[in-house]
Protein backbone atom coordinates (compact mmCIF):
# COMPACT_ATOMS: atom_id res chain seq x y z
CA UNK A 1 0.00 0.00 0.00
CA UNK A 2 1.67 3.55 -0.97
CA UNK A 3 1.54 5.87 1.84
CA UNK A 4 -1.65 8.23 2.06
CA UNK A 5 -2.13 11.42 0.76
CA UNK A 6 -4.26 14.56 2.02
CA UNK A 7 -6.67 13.58 -1.02
CA UNK A 8 -6.61 9.77 -0.33
CA UNK A 9 -6.81 10.51 3.46
CA UNK A 10 -9.72 12.52 2.75
CA UNK A 11 -12.16 9.78 0.32
CA UNK A 12 -10.90 7.07 3.08
CA UNK A 13 -12.72 9.64 5.60
CA UNK A 14 -16.10 9.90 3.53
CA UNK A 15 -15.50 6.39 2.68
CA UNK A 16 -15.76 4.91 6.78
CA UNK A 17 -18.59 7.42 7.29
CA UNK A 18 -20.12 5.34 4.22
CA UNK A 19 -19.72 2.24 5.60
CA UNK A 20 -19.90 2.74 9.23
CA UNK A 21 -23.38 3.23 8.66
CA UNK A 22 -24.50 1.45 5.81
CA UNK A 23 -23.26 -1.47 8.47
CA UNK A 24 -25.59 -0.26 10.68
CA UNK A 25 -28.60 0.54 9.02
CA UNK A 26 -28.24 -3.28 7.62
CA UNK A 27 -28.83 -4.31 11.27
CA UNK A 28 -32.43 -3.84 10.83
CA UNK A 29 -32.80 -6.31 8.31
CA UNK A 30 -35.35 -8.93 9.54
CA UNK A 31 -35.69 -6.85 12.58
CA UNK A 32 -37.83 -4.08 11.34
CA UNK A 33 -41.20 -3.03 12.37
CA UNK A 34 -42.58 -3.65 9.59
CA UNK A 35 -41.78 -5.11 6.37
CA UNK A 36 -42.31 -1.61 4.63
CA UNK A 37 -39.73 -0.43 7.18
CA UNK A 38 -37.34 -3.28 6.41
CA UNK A 39 -37.49 -2.60 3.03
CA UNK A 40 -36.93 0.59 3.64
CA UNK A 41 -34.23 0.09 5.63
CA UNK A 42 -32.68 -2.40 3.36
CA UNK A 43 -32.39 0.63 0.50
CA UNK A 44 -31.14 3.10 2.38
CA UNK A 45 -27.98 0.72 3.64
CA UNK A 46 -27.32 -0.60 0.09
CA UNK A 47 -26.88 2.97 -0.52
CA UNK A 48 -24.51 3.79 1.84
CA UNK A 49 -22.48 0.79 1.21
CA UNK A 50 -22.62 1.59 -2.74
CA UNK A 51 -21.28 4.97 -1.48
CA UNK A 52 -18.40 3.24 0.27
CA UNK A 53 -17.93 1.02 -2.48
CA UNK A 54 -17.30 3.73 -5.44
CA UNK A 55 -14.97 5.59 -2.11
CA UNK A 56 -12.68 2.97 -1.17
CA UNK A 57 -12.49 1.78 -5.20
CA UNK A 58 -11.32 5.45 -5.48
CA UNK A 59 -9.40 5.63 -2.92
CA UNK A 60 -7.77 2.03 -3.82
CA UNK A 61 -6.54 3.53 -7.03
CA UNK A 62 -4.69 5.92 -5.20
CA UNK A 63 -3.13 3.52 -2.95
CA UNK A 64 -2.54 0.78 -4.53
CA UNK A 65 -4.50 -1.53 -2.86
CA UNK A 66 -8.04 -3.23 -3.08
CA UNK A 67 -11.60 -1.78 -1.75
CA UNK A 68 -11.71 -4.89 0.58
CA UNK A 69 -7.98 -4.46 2.09
CA UNK A 70 -9.47 -1.07 3.13
CA UNK A 71 -12.61 -1.68 4.40
CA UNK A 72 -11.92 -5.42 5.90
CA UNK A 73 -8.35 -4.87 7.04
CA UNK A 74 -8.04 -1.75 8.85
CA UNK A 75 -8.39 -1.86 12.08
CA UNK A 76 -10.72 0.83 14.75
CA UNK A 77 -7.66 2.95 15.28
CA UNK A 78 -7.25 3.53 11.36
CA UNK A 79 -10.87 4.02 10.70
CA UNK A 80 -11.75 7.40 10.33
CA UNK A 81 -15.31 7.85 10.24
CA UNK A 82 -17.31 10.76 12.50
CA UNK A 83 -18.67 9.12 15.41
CA UNK A 84 -22.24 9.41 15.15
CA UNK A 85 -21.85 7.24 12.39
CA UNK A 86 -20.83 4.18 14.54
CA UNK A 87 -22.92 4.22 17.47
CA UNK A 88 -24.88 1.35 17.26
CA UNK A 89 -28.42 0.76 15.72
CA UNK A 90 -30.58 1.77 19.67
CA UNK A 91 -34.54 1.55 18.79
CA UNK A 92 -35.69 3.02 15.73
CA UNK A 93 -35.86 6.06 17.57
CA UNK A 94 -32.27 6.34 17.63
CA UNK A 95 -31.93 5.52 14.15
CA UNK A 96 -34.34 7.50 12.66
CA UNK A 97 -33.00 10.82 14.51
CA UNK A 98 -28.93 9.79 13.67
CA UNK A 99 -30.57 9.16 10.25
CA UNK A 100 -32.35 12.97 9.89
CA UNK A 101 -29.12 14.45 10.97
CA UNK A 102 -26.80 12.85 9.27
CA UNK A 103 -29.32 12.94 5.55
CA UNK A 104 -29.54 16.77 6.58
CA UNK A 105 -25.99 17.12 6.50
CA UNK A 106 -25.15 15.13 3.68
CA UNK A 107 -27.87 16.48 1.30
CA UNK A 108 -25.86 20.01 1.87
CA UNK A 109 -22.69 18.27 1.70
CA UNK A 110 -22.70 16.55 -1.37
CA UNK A 111 -24.67 19.17 -3.25
CA UNK A 112 -21.45 21.56 -2.85
CA UNK A 113 -19.28 18.42 -3.45
CA UNK A 114 -20.74 18.10 -6.74
CA UNK A 115 -18.48 21.12 -7.63
CA UNK A 116 -15.22 19.74 -6.24
CA UNK A 117 -12.12 20.13 -8.48
CA UNK A 118 -11.35 16.43 -8.27
CA UNK A 119 -13.41 14.70 -11.26
CA UNK A 120 -13.96 11.51 -9.70
CA UNK A 121 -15.16 12.79 -6.75
CA UNK A 122 -17.43 15.23 -8.28
CA UNK A 123 -18.82 12.14 -9.98
CA UNK A 124 -19.18 10.33 -6.95
CA UNK A 125 -21.60 13.20 -4.83
CA UNK A 126 -23.52 13.42 -7.90
CA UNK A 127 -24.70 10.26 -7.44
CA UNK A 128 -24.75 10.69 -3.72
CA UNK A 129 -26.60 13.87 -3.60
CA UNK A 130 -29.34 12.10 -5.86
CA UNK A 131 -29.58 9.43 -3.21
CA UNK A 132 -29.55 11.75 0.17
CA UNK A 133 -32.21 13.80 -1.48
CA UNK A 134 -34.64 10.89 -0.87
CA UNK A 135 -33.34 9.66 1.92
CA UNK A 136 -33.73 12.99 4.06
CA UNK A 137 -37.17 13.30 2.49
CA UNK A 138 -38.11 9.97 4.47
CA UNK A 139 -36.14 10.10 7.68
CA UNK A 140 -37.72 13.77 7.86
CA UNK A 141 -41.26 12.16 7.21
CA UNK A 142 -40.25 9.26 9.80
CA UNK A 143 -39.52 12.23 12.09
CA UNK A 144 -42.91 14.10 12.24
CA UNK A 145 -44.63 10.76 12.07
CA UNK A 146 -43.07 9.17 15.64
CA UNK A 147 -42.28 12.81 16.78
CA UNK A 148 -46.24 13.54 16.07
CA UNK A 149 -47.44 10.19 16.91
CA UNK A 150 -48.26 8.70 20.78
CA UNK A 151 -47.03 10.10 23.93
CA UNK A 152 -44.62 7.20 24.12
CA UNK A 153 -43.07 7.83 20.63
CA UNK A 154 -42.65 11.51 21.07
CA UNK A 155 -40.97 10.53 24.30
CA UNK A 156 -38.67 8.01 22.99
CA UNK A 157 -37.93 10.84 20.37
CA UNK A 158 -36.90 13.16 22.58
CA UNK A 159 -34.55 10.73 24.43
CA UNK A 160 -32.93 10.13 21.38
CA UNK A 161 -32.21 13.61 20.54
CA UNK A 162 -31.14 14.31 23.89
CA UNK A 163 -28.59 11.32 23.40
CA UNK A 164 -27.04 12.29 19.76
CA UNK A 165 -27.22 16.03 20.58
CA UNK A 166 -23.50 16.63 21.16
CA UNK A 167 -22.25 14.78 18.25
CA UNK A 168 -23.51 16.74 15.47
CA UNK A 169 -20.67 19.47 16.04
CA UNK A 170 -18.07 16.83 14.83
CA UNK A 171 -20.05 17.02 11.53
CA UNK A 172 -19.34 21.24 11.06
CA UNK A 173 -15.28 20.04 12.26
CA UNK A 174 -12.62 21.48 9.72
CA UNK A 175 -9.48 20.42 10.38
CA UNK A 176 -6.22 20.92 8.60
CA UNK A 177 -5.97 18.39 6.06
CA UNK A 178 -9.63 18.98 4.74
CA UNK A 179 -9.03 23.46 5.06
CA UNK A 180 -6.02 22.45 3.05
CA UNK A 181 -8.19 20.54 0.31
CA UNK A 182 -10.84 23.37 0.21
CA UNK A 183 -7.93 26.33 -0.59
CA UNK A 184 -7.41 23.45 -3.49
CA UNK A 185 -10.79 23.73 -4.32
CA UNK A 186 -11.04 19.72 -3.83
CA UNK A 187 -13.12 19.79 -0.23
CA UNK A 188 -15.83 21.26 1.29
CA UNK A 189 -16.09 24.04 4.07
CA UNK A 190 -18.28 22.24 7.04
CA UNK A 191 -18.48 25.05 8.72
CA UNK A 192 -20.49 26.98 6.26
CA UNK A 193 -22.92 24.09 6.19
CA UNK A 194 -24.14 24.86 9.86
CA UNK A 195 -26.75 27.45 9.56
CA UNK A 196 -28.84 25.95 6.85
CA UNK A 197 -28.54 22.93 8.96
CA UNK A 198 -29.59 24.32 12.18
CA UNK A 199 -32.57 25.76 10.51
CA UNK A 200 -33.53 22.85 9.00
CA UNK A 201 -33.82 20.52 11.77
CA UNK A 202 -35.37 23.07 13.59
CA UNK A 203 -37.99 23.52 11.50
CA UNK A 204 -38.72 19.84 11.60
CA UNK A 205 -38.36 19.33 15.33
CA UNK A 206 -41.08 22.45 15.03
CA UNK A 207 -43.74 19.85 13.36
CA UNK A 208 -42.65 16.66 14.83
CA UNK A 209 -43.58 18.63 18.33
CA UNK A 210 -40.00 17.54 19.92
CA UNK A 211 -37.92 20.22 21.41
CA UNK A 212 -34.13 21.56 20.91
CA UNK A 213 -32.44 19.82 23.68
CA UNK A 214 -31.42 22.10 26.52
CA UNK A 215 -28.09 20.16 27.60
CA UNK A 216 -25.14 20.69 24.86
CA UNK A 217 -21.81 18.77 25.25
CA UNK A 218 -18.81 18.03 22.52
CA UNK A 219 -18.11 14.28 21.70
CA UNK A 220 -15.14 14.24 19.03
CA UNK A 221 -12.16 12.37 17.64
CA UNK A 222 -13.47 9.81 14.55
CA UNK A 223 -11.05 11.52 12.15
CA UNK A 224 -8.24 11.27 14.69
CA UNK A 225 -9.12 7.38 14.85
CA UNK A 226 -10.66 7.97 18.75
CA UNK A 227 -13.74 6.27 18.79
CA UNK A 228 -16.59 4.92 21.25
CA UNK A 229 -16.05 1.80 22.66
CA UNK A 230 -18.87 0.22 20.07
CA UNK A 231 -16.85 0.58 16.46
CA UNK A 232 -14.17 -2.01 17.55
CA UNK A 233 -16.76 -4.56 18.41
CA UNK A 234 -18.83 -3.56 14.98
CA UNK A 235 -15.44 -4.68 12.97
CA UNK A 236 -14.84 -7.91 14.54
CA UNK A 237 -17.69 -9.17 13.07
CA UNK A 238 -17.45 -6.99 10.28
CA UNK A 239 -13.97 -8.48 9.56
CA UNK A 240 -13.86 -11.85 11.12
CA UNK A 241 -14.62 -14.46 8.61
CA UNK A 242 -12.86 -11.88 5.29
CA UNK A 243 -9.12 -12.35 7.55
CA UNK A 244 -9.55 -15.91 9.07
CA UNK A 245 -9.24 -16.63 4.93
CA UNK A 246 -6.20 -14.30 3.69
CA UNK A 247 -5.30 -14.02 0.47
CA UNK A 248 -8.44 -15.96 -0.95
CA UNK A 249 -10.99 -14.54 -3.35
CA UNK A 250 -14.70 -14.87 -2.60
CA UNK B 1 -74.68 -33.99 -5.74
CA UNK B 2 -73.80 -30.65 -7.41
CA UNK B 3 -76.81 -30.02 -8.75
CA UNK B 4 -77.67 -28.38 -5.51
CA UNK B 5 -74.60 -25.75 -5.54
CA UNK B 6 -74.99 -24.88 -9.29
CA UNK B 7 -72.22 -22.49 -8.60
CA UNK B 8 -69.64 -25.45 -7.90
CA UNK B 9 -69.98 -26.67 -11.46
CA UNK B 10 -69.40 -23.42 -12.67
CA UNK B 11 -66.04 -22.87 -10.39
CA UNK B 12 -64.97 -26.23 -11.53
CA UNK B 13 -65.84 -25.55 -15.25
CA UNK B 14 -63.62 -22.58 -15.30
CA UNK B 15 -60.83 -24.29 -13.21
CA UNK B 16 -61.03 -27.09 -15.72
CA UNK B 17 -61.03 -24.72 -18.97
CA UNK B 18 -57.56 -22.87 -17.49
CA UNK B 19 -59.44 -19.87 -16.36
CA UNK B 20 -57.95 -18.05 -13.62
CA UNK B 21 -60.05 -17.61 -10.00
CA UNK B 22 -60.07 -14.01 -8.71
CA UNK B 23 -60.84 -12.61 -5.81
CA UNK B 24 -64.21 -11.27 -6.05
CA UNK B 25 -65.31 -14.55 -7.89
CA UNK B 26 -67.60 -17.44 -6.10
CA UNK B 27 -65.46 -19.95 -4.70
CA UNK B 28 -65.51 -22.82 -2.17
CA UNK B 29 -64.64 -22.35 1.05
CA UNK B 30 -62.41 -24.94 1.38
CA UNK B 31 -60.58 -23.92 -1.68
CA UNK B 32 -60.55 -20.68 0.09
CA UNK B 33 -59.18 -22.12 3.50
CA UNK B 34 -57.00 -23.94 1.30
CA UNK B 35 -55.24 -21.40 -0.64
CA UNK B 36 -55.32 -19.17 2.58
CA UNK B 37 -53.10 -21.87 4.27
CA UNK B 38 -51.17 -22.17 1.00
CA UNK B 39 -49.99 -19.06 0.46
CA UNK B 40 -49.97 -17.29 4.07
CA UNK B 41 -47.30 -19.85 4.87
CA UNK B 42 -45.14 -19.31 1.44
CA UNK B 43 -45.23 -15.42 2.89
CA UNK B 44 -44.20 -16.81 5.78
CA UNK B 45 -41.49 -18.73 4.84
CA UNK B 46 -40.27 -15.84 2.75
CA UNK B 47 -40.12 -13.68 6.09
CA UNK B 48 -38.29 -15.92 8.01
CA UNK B 49 -36.03 -17.28 5.64
CA UNK B 50 -34.86 -13.55 5.87
CA UNK B 51 -33.42 -15.13 8.97
CA UNK B 52 -30.50 -17.76 8.18
CA UNK B 53 -29.12 -15.72 5.38
CA UNK B 54 -29.71 -12.58 7.50
CA UNK B 55 -27.42 -13.76 9.81
CA UNK B 56 -24.22 -13.32 7.30
CA UNK B 57 -24.64 -9.98 6.09
CA UNK B 58 -23.15 -8.10 9.00
CA UNK B 59 -20.12 -10.28 7.78
CA UNK B 60 -20.19 -11.01 4.30
CA UNK B 61 -16.58 -11.77 3.27
CA UNK B 62 -16.08 -8.79 0.42
CA UNK B 63 -18.03 -5.69 0.29
CA UNK B 64 -19.94 -7.06 -2.93
CA UNK B 65 -20.94 -10.23 -1.25
CA UNK B 66 -22.34 -8.04 1.12
CA UNK B 67 -24.27 -5.75 -0.77
CA UNK B 68 -25.26 -9.06 -3.00
CA UNK B 69 -26.48 -10.73 0.13
CA UNK B 70 -28.44 -7.55 1.56
CA UNK B 71 -30.36 -7.23 -1.85
CA UNK B 72 -31.56 -10.94 -1.62
CA UNK B 73 -32.67 -10.86 1.57
CA UNK B 74 -34.50 -7.03 0.94
CA UNK B 75 -35.79 -9.36 -2.06
CA UNK B 76 -37.63 -11.72 0.19
CA UNK B 77 -39.14 -9.10 2.68
CA UNK B 78 -41.06 -7.96 -0.87
CA UNK B 79 -41.71 -11.16 -2.00
CA UNK B 80 -43.35 -11.56 1.58
CA UNK B 81 -44.92 -8.43 1.23
CA UNK B 82 -46.46 -9.08 -2.17
CA UNK B 83 -47.56 -12.39 -0.84
CA UNK B 84 -49.53 -11.18 2.40
CA UNK B 85 -50.93 -8.64 -0.12
CA UNK B 86 -52.21 -11.45 -2.61
CA UNK B 87 -53.64 -13.33 0.31
CA UNK B 88 -55.28 -10.61 1.81
CA UNK B 89 -57.75 -10.44 -0.91
CA UNK B 90 -59.19 -13.89 0.32
CA UNK B 91 -59.97 -12.31 3.18
CA UNK B 92 -57.42 -12.40 6.29
CA UNK B 93 -55.66 -9.39 7.73
CA UNK B 94 -52.14 -9.46 7.28
CA UNK B 95 -52.25 -8.86 11.34
CA UNK B 96 -54.55 -11.72 11.52
CA UNK B 97 -51.70 -14.06 9.76
CA UNK B 98 -48.82 -12.99 11.88
CA UNK B 99 -50.77 -13.84 14.87
CA UNK B 100 -51.32 -17.58 12.99
CA UNK B 101 -47.67 -17.47 12.35
CA UNK B 102 -46.47 -16.55 16.13
CA UNK B 103 -48.49 -18.82 17.89
CA UNK B 104 -47.39 -21.54 15.34
CA UNK B 105 -51.18 -22.15 14.27
CA UNK B 106 -49.68 -21.66 10.88
CA UNK B 107 -46.34 -23.14 9.74
CA UNK B 108 -43.38 -22.34 7.56
CA UNK B 109 -40.96 -24.19 5.24
CA UNK B 110 -39.18 -26.10 7.52
CA UNK B 111 -36.27 -26.29 6.37
CA UNK B 112 -35.70 -22.76 7.89
CA UNK B 113 -35.29 -24.44 10.99
CA UNK B 114 -32.04 -25.83 9.85
CA UNK B 115 -29.10 -23.68 11.43
CA UNK B 116 -26.75 -21.35 8.45
CA UNK B 117 -23.31 -22.21 10.18
CA UNK B 118 -20.59 -20.78 7.38
CA UNK B 119 -20.49 -18.47 4.89
CA UNK B 120 -20.57 -21.14 2.51
CA UNK B 121 -24.24 -22.04 3.97
CA UNK B 122 -24.98 -18.84 1.94
CA UNK B 123 -24.34 -20.39 -1.27
CA UNK B 124 -26.08 -23.57 0.06
CA UNK B 125 -29.07 -21.71 0.38
CA UNK B 126 -29.14 -19.91 -2.71
CA UNK B 127 -28.37 -22.59 -5.25
CA UNK B 128 -30.20 -26.18 -3.53
CA UNK B 129 -33.06 -24.38 -1.30
CA UNK B 130 -34.13 -21.00 -3.70
CA UNK B 131 -33.23 -23.75 -6.61
CA UNK B 132 -36.03 -26.26 -5.17
CA UNK B 133 -38.38 -23.43 -4.47
CA UNK B 134 -38.18 -22.64 -8.15
CA UNK B 135 -38.79 -25.17 -9.23
CA UNK B 136 -41.96 -25.21 -6.76
CA UNK B 137 -43.01 -22.05 -8.32
CA UNK B 138 -42.21 -21.79 -11.62
CA UNK B 139 -45.02 -24.80 -11.65
CA UNK B 140 -47.38 -22.36 -9.06
CA UNK B 141 -47.04 -20.11 -12.55
CA UNK B 142 -50.46 -21.70 -13.16
CA UNK B 143 -52.32 -22.28 -10.09
CA UNK B 144 -55.73 -21.39 -10.42
CA UNK B 145 -56.36 -18.47 -8.19
CA UNK B 146 -55.02 -15.30 -10.34
CA UNK B 147 -53.69 -13.14 -7.37
CA UNK B 148 -51.38 -16.31 -6.56
CA UNK B 149 -50.47 -17.26 -9.90
CA UNK B 150 -49.22 -13.47 -11.31
CA UNK B 151 -47.03 -13.02 -7.59
CA UNK B 152 -45.61 -16.40 -8.88
CA UNK B 153 -44.01 -14.77 -12.09
CA UNK B 154 -43.04 -11.86 -10.79
CA UNK B 155 -41.28 -13.92 -7.86
CA UNK B 156 -39.69 -16.85 -10.11
CA UNK B 157 -38.00 -13.74 -12.05
CA UNK B 158 -36.67 -12.24 -8.85
CA UNK B 159 -35.79 -15.73 -7.42
CA UNK B 160 -33.61 -17.02 -10.27
CA UNK B 161 -30.82 -14.28 -9.62
CA UNK B 162 -31.27 -15.69 -5.76
CA UNK B 163 -30.27 -18.87 -7.18
CA UNK B 164 -27.29 -17.78 -9.65
CA UNK B 165 -25.83 -15.33 -6.57
CA UNK B 166 -26.15 -18.39 -4.73
CA UNK B 167 -24.20 -20.81 -7.43
CA UNK B 168 -22.09 -18.46 -7.89
CA UNK B 169 -20.81 -17.91 -3.93
CA UNK B 170 -20.36 -22.06 -4.15
CA UNK B 171 -18.16 -21.57 -7.35
CA UNK B 172 -15.67 -19.48 -6.20
CA UNK B 173 -15.56 -21.59 -3.22
CA UNK B 174 -15.52 -24.95 -5.23
CA UNK B 175 -12.47 -22.84 -7.19
CA UNK B 176 -10.88 -21.77 -3.99
CA UNK B 177 -8.45 -22.61 -0.95
CA UNK B 178 -9.16 -26.32 0.12
CA UNK B 179 -10.17 -24.37 3.59
CA UNK B 180 -12.82 -22.68 1.11
CA UNK B 181 -13.77 -26.14 -0.90
CA UNK B 182 -14.16 -28.12 2.38
CA UNK B 183 -16.27 -25.28 4.15
CA UNK B 184 -18.81 -26.01 0.36
CA UNK B 185 -18.55 -29.88 0.88
CA UNK B 186 -19.84 -29.16 4.17
CA UNK B 187 -22.66 -27.22 3.32
CA UNK B 188 -23.61 -29.16 0.91
CA UNK B 189 -23.67 -32.57 3.25
CA UNK B 190 -26.31 -30.55 5.22
CA UNK B 191 -28.13 -28.67 3.07
CA UNK B 192 -28.77 -31.16 0.50
CA UNK B 193 -31.31 -33.57 2.34
CA UNK B 194 -33.54 -31.09 3.88
CA UNK B 195 -33.58 -29.44 -0.08
CA UNK B 196 -35.44 -32.42 -1.31
CA UNK B 197 -37.87 -33.00 1.98
CA UNK B 198 -39.02 -29.35 0.66
CA UNK B 199 -40.92 -30.74 -1.92
CA UNK B 200 -43.17 -32.78 0.97
CA UNK B 201 -44.05 -36.04 1.46
CA UNK B 202 -44.32 -38.94 -1.21
CA UNK B 203 -47.60 -38.30 -3.40
CA UNK B 204 -48.71 -41.52 -1.78
CA UNK B 205 -48.71 -39.59 1.36
CA UNK B 206 -49.39 -36.24 0.79
CA UNK B 207 -52.47 -35.42 3.30
CA UNK B 208 -53.64 -31.99 0.95
CA UNK B 209 -52.14 -33.29 -2.59
CA UNK B 210 -55.42 -35.04 -4.32
CA UNK B 211 -58.41 -32.01 -3.61
CA UNK B 212 -55.23 -29.01 -4.54
CA UNK B 213 -54.44 -31.07 -7.80
CA UNK B 214 -58.21 -31.04 -8.78
CA UNK B 215 -58.55 -27.35 -8.25
CA UNK B 216 -55.12 -26.78 -9.50
CA UNK B 217 -54.03 -25.10 -7.14
CA UNK B 218 -50.87 -27.86 -7.22
CA UNK B 219 -49.85 -28.43 -10.97
CA UNK B 220 -47.60 -31.13 -10.28
CA UNK B 221 -47.37 -33.59 -7.78
CA UNK B 222 -44.92 -33.78 -4.99
CA UNK B 223 -42.47 -36.55 -6.77
CA UNK B 224 -42.60 -35.17 -10.68
CA UNK B 225 -41.18 -31.88 -8.74
CA UNK B 226 -38.66 -33.50 -6.29
CA UNK B 227 -37.76 -35.77 -9.34
CA UNK B 228 -36.97 -31.97 -11.56
CA UNK B 229 -35.02 -30.63 -9.17
CA UNK B 230 -32.46 -33.72 -8.41
CA UNK B 231 -32.26 -33.87 -12.20
CA UNK B 232 -31.21 -30.22 -13.19
CA UNK B 233 -29.17 -30.04 -9.63
CA UNK B 234 -26.79 -33.41 -10.30
CA UNK B 235 -24.94 -31.52 -13.07
CA UNK B 236 -24.79 -28.57 -11.36
CA UNK B 237 -22.97 -30.35 -8.50
CA UNK B 238 -20.50 -31.71 -11.45
CA UNK B 239 -19.35 -28.59 -12.50
CA UNK B 240 -18.16 -27.52 -8.93
CA UNK B 241 -16.35 -31.08 -8.62
CA UNK B 242 -18.11 -31.65 -5.23
CA UNK B 243 -20.17 -34.46 -4.11
CA UNK B 244 -24.06 -35.07 -3.80
CA UNK B 245 -23.98 -36.76 -0.24
CA UNK B 246 -26.52 -39.71 -1.44
CA UNK B 247 -24.64 -42.99 -2.57
CA UNK B 248 -27.72 -44.67 -4.15
CA UNK B 249 -27.38 -41.40 -6.88
CA UNK B 250 -27.08 -42.75 -10.59
CA UNK B 251 -28.60 -42.00 -13.67
CA UNK B 252 -31.25 -44.01 -14.97
CA UNK B 253 -31.33 -45.09 -18.61
CA UNK B 254 -34.44 -46.69 -18.75
CA UNK B 255 -36.43 -43.91 -16.88
CA UNK B 256 -33.96 -41.04 -18.39
CA UNK B 257 -33.88 -39.62 -14.64
CA UNK B 258 -31.48 -39.78 -11.88
CA UNK B 259 -32.38 -42.32 -9.08
CA UNK B 260 -31.88 -41.40 -5.41
CA UNK B 261 -31.79 -42.62 -2.13
CA UNK B 262 -35.04 -42.80 0.19
CA UNK B 263 -35.39 -39.53 2.32
CA UNK B 264 -35.02 -39.88 6.24
CA UNK B 265 -38.73 -39.02 6.60
CA UNK B 266 -38.36 -39.42 10.11
CA UNK B 267 -36.11 -36.69 10.20
CA UNK B 268 -38.61 -34.78 8.35
CA UNK B 269 -41.45 -34.90 10.75
CA UNK B 270 -39.31 -34.38 13.41
CA UNK B 271 -38.04 -31.28 12.64
CA UNK B 272 -41.26 -30.13 11.34
CA UNK B 273 -42.88 -30.96 14.76
CA UNK B 274 -40.36 -28.50 16.80
CA UNK B 275 -36.90 -30.80 16.55
CA UNK B 276 -34.65 -28.76 14.76
CA UNK B 277 -31.85 -26.20 15.96
CA UNK B 278 -33.86 -23.03 15.22
CA UNK B 279 -37.50 -23.76 15.55
CA UNK B 280 -37.53 -21.76 18.91
CA UNK B 281 -35.16 -18.81 17.34
CA UNK B 282 -36.62 -17.93 14.50
CA UNK B 283 -40.21 -17.42 16.29
CA UNK B 284 -38.23 -15.55 19.01
CA UNK B 285 -36.50 -13.58 16.41
CA UNK B 286 -40.18 -12.48 15.13
CA UNK B 287 -42.18 -11.74 17.69
CA UNK B 288 -39.21 -9.50 19.07
CA UNK B 289 -39.17 -7.22 16.25
CA UNK B 290 -42.48 -7.16 15.91
CA UNK B 291 -42.86 -6.57 19.46
CA UNK B 292 -40.16 -3.92 19.24
CA UNK B 293 -41.74 -2.64 16.63
CA UNK B 294 -45.28 -2.02 18.29
CA UNK B 295 -44.88 1.60 19.58
CA UNK B 296 -43.92 2.48 16.11
CA UNK B 297 -47.01 1.24 14.17
CA UNK B 298 -49.14 2.67 16.88
CA UNK B 299 -47.19 6.36 16.37
CA UNK B 300 -48.04 5.85 12.15
CA UNK B 301 -51.41 4.92 12.57
CA UNK B 302 -51.98 7.96 15.28
CA UNK B 303 -50.30 10.26 13.77
CA UNK B 304 -52.18 9.26 10.46
CA UNK B 305 -55.35 9.87 12.06
CA UNK B 306 -54.24 13.11 13.41
CA UNK B 307 -53.98 14.33 10.05
CA UNK B 308 -56.92 13.32 8.84
CA UNK B 309 -58.75 15.14 11.72
CA UNK B 310 -56.68 18.04 10.64
CA UNK B 311 -57.81 17.47 7.91
CA UNK B 312 -61.25 17.31 7.93
CA UNK B 313 -60.88 20.58 10.19
CA UNK B 314 -59.72 22.52 7.78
Amino acid sequence: MTEPDNLSTYVLRLADDAMVLGQRISEWTSNSPNLEEDIANSNVALDYLGRARMLYAYAATMLNTTEDDLAFMRDARQYTNLLMHELPKGDYAFSTVRQFFIDSFDVLYFEQLIHSGDAQLAAIAAKTFKECQYHVRRSRDLMVRLGDGTDESNSRMQTALDELWGYRHELFMDDELETELQQQGVAITRADLQPKWDAAIQDCLTEATLSIPEADWTVSGGRAGVHSEHLGHMLDDMQCLHRSHPGVTW
Amino acid sequence: MNDLVPELDNFQQKIDDEQRIEPKDWMPEKYRLNLIRQMSQHAHSEVIGMQPEGNWISSAPSLYRKIVLLSKVQDEAGHGLYLYSATETLGITRAEMNARLQSGESKYASIFNYPSLTWADVGAIGWLVDGAAIVNQVSLQRTSYGPYARAMIRICKEESFHQRQGYDIMVKLAEGSPAQREMAQDAINRWWWPSLMMFGPHDSDSVNSQQSMKWKIKRQSNDELRQKFVDQTVQQCEILKLELPDPDLRWNEERQHYDFGEIDWDEFYQVIKGNGHCNRDRIKHHVKAHKEGAWVREAMTAYAGKKAQRKDAA
